[in-house]
């Protein structure tokens, strides 16, 4: 089964995206060709993956880990449901999540 | 800053990071010697500024390292070739001389000069990150600031610092005791810095000496570059925060630099190189690792090692052009052996 994944980007448009079970979150942005930055290749030391993800969704996320978190940091125009795209890895329980991408800076 | 008389050497390379470090090497053992520029303060690039505990699996015949182990092993690695090192200054200017060598000026007025210069620079310099605010540009370097490069900038001011890593801590308590007026923004009340610096932190905002406000900065206010307060959301609603320096610390992010205007030939930001000698096309001038680009590159640490090597192969043709180069595997040659101060 593939997990569907609805991505906001910055102009507001909205896209489709189908991910395989396992991959995180950044790399089904990267791989469609969405701008993401990903400087870090998903290894939680940049946080230009930053993403919202949709209130009805959040709660369904395991909660950032403290790394994550000191990432979020040096981020910018972080809110309560600011992510790192790279630390949500999908499965079919994800299917049909809704993020937004931050803006880039 | 004064131009000094130029520093003559084989190679110059052009960062610290874990692949200039490997060119050390790869070179040593040619008979070339190196001076590598850098402008962070210590070796080991990426590695050792990103992820220094963070694991890594695919070095060949290294199980596993972490980014510092890795780093340090380099260096006990090149030890035998005295690399000379210019930390804290970036790599600025690179100009053709009259013998048709180059000459490489870096921001610290440093003056080198070599046959070869090897660019691995991997994704460019470690720069501070700035506010990602329209106005921000107005007031950077007069009243808002990545760093402290003069104290006296700071003196006697209200200042704002922004942040939760130890940059921020360092420098709030620092400039705490000259400071007319401190405060701290961060957008949580957890900080990642050194427990001691949090604890002194807590101590300066108990005792009314500094304030700590939980908070993401909004907009800057002020004229003529000079800030006059910053807006502030937290979650209580937007606040005005009255002050005239603003010190932000959102860490590092990476930038191709001074490079870019060298007259090398680019792809998308990367310097294109031929995969034989990975030299670009200013002959002498080589790149090697993240920063450069060929079809099918990878940026993998063990890429930028064998881009090193056969580097060197060249490099060494136009360091050394009257001498042939003699193959030989460091089991077994004497002469590598002496090199690297091994007894055969
Ligand atoms: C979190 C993370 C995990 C990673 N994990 C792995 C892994 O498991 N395996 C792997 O193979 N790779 C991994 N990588 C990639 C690996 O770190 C890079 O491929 C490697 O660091 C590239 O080395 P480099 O020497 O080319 O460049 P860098 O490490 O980027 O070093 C370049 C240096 O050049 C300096 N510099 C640049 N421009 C100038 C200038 N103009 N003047 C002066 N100095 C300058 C910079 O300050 C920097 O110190 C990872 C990367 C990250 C971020
Ligand atoms: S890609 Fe760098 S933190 Fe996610």
């Amino acid at each position: 089964m593939t997990i569907r994944v609805h991505v906001t980007d910055r102009e507001g448009q909205l896209h489709e995206l189908d991910a395989e079970p396992g991959w995180t979150l950044m790399e089904v942005i990267r791989e469609a060709g969405l701008p993401i930055e990903a400087a870090c290749g998903g290894c939680c030391a940049c946080a230009t993956c930053h993403v919202y993800v949709d209130e009805d969704w959040l709660g369904r996320l395991a909660e950032p880990s403290e790394e994550e978190q000191a990432m979020l940091d040096e981020a910018f125009e972080v809110r309560d449901n600011s992510r790192l795209a790279c630390q949500i890895r999908l499965d079919e329980s994800l299917s049909g999540i809704r993020v937004t991408l931050a803006p880039e800076f | 800053m004064k131009p000094q008389d130029p520093i003559r050497t084989d190679m110059v390379i052009v960062g610290a990071g874990p692949v200039g470090l490997f060119a050390v090497f790869e070179a040593g053992l040619l008979g070339l010697s190196c001076h590598l520029v850098d402008n962070l303060d210590r070796p080991g690039g990426q590695c050792a500024e990103l992820y220094p505990d963070k694991p890594i699996y695919d070095i060949p015949a290294v199980p596993v390292c972490t980014g510092q182990e890795l780093v340090d092993r380099l260096l006990e690695q090149i030890r035998p070739f005295e690399p000379v090192f210019h930390f804290r200054q970036m790599a600025e200017r690179l100009e053709r001389t009259g013998e048709g060598h180059w000459r490489l000026t870096t921001s610290a007025g440093t003056v080198l000069e070599a046959p070869v210069v090897v660019i691995a620079a991997g994704a460019g310099c470690f720069v501070p990150r700035r506010l990602p605010l329209p106005e921000a540009e107005r007031f950077e370097g007069r009243s808002l600031f990545y760093a402290v490069r003069r104290r006296a900038d700071f003196a006697g001011r209200r200042i704002l610092v922004a942040g939760g890593g130890d940059s921020a801590l360092d420098w709030l308590l620092t400039l705490e005791p000259e400071a007319e007026e401190i405060a701290l923004v961060h957008r949580r009340d957890q900080f990642r810095a050194a427990p001691d610096s949090v604890a002194r932190m807590r101590e300066l905002v108990d005792a009314g000496r500094a304030r700590l406000i939980v908070g993401q900065i909004r907009a800057l206010e002020g004229e003529d570059g000079e800030l006059r307060a910053v807006r502030i959301r937290t979650k209580e609603g937007e606040i005005v925060h009255p002050c005239d320096r603003l010190l932000a610390f959102y860490g590092l992010k990476m930038e191709l630099g001074p490079i870019a205007g060298w007259g090398l030939e680019l792809h998308e930001g990367l310097i294109r190189v031929d995969t034989e000698a990975f030299e670009t096309n200013l002959p002498g001038v080589f790149a090697i690792g993240d920063i450069c680009w060929y079809p099918g590159k990878l940026k993998l640490i063990l890429s930028g090692f064998h881009e090193g090597a056969l580097m060197a192969q060249k490099a060494f043709r136009y360091c050394r052009p009257d001498e042939k180069l003699v193959f030989r595997y460091t089991t077994s040659s004497s002469e590598l052996h002496k090199r690297l101060g091994v007894r055969s």
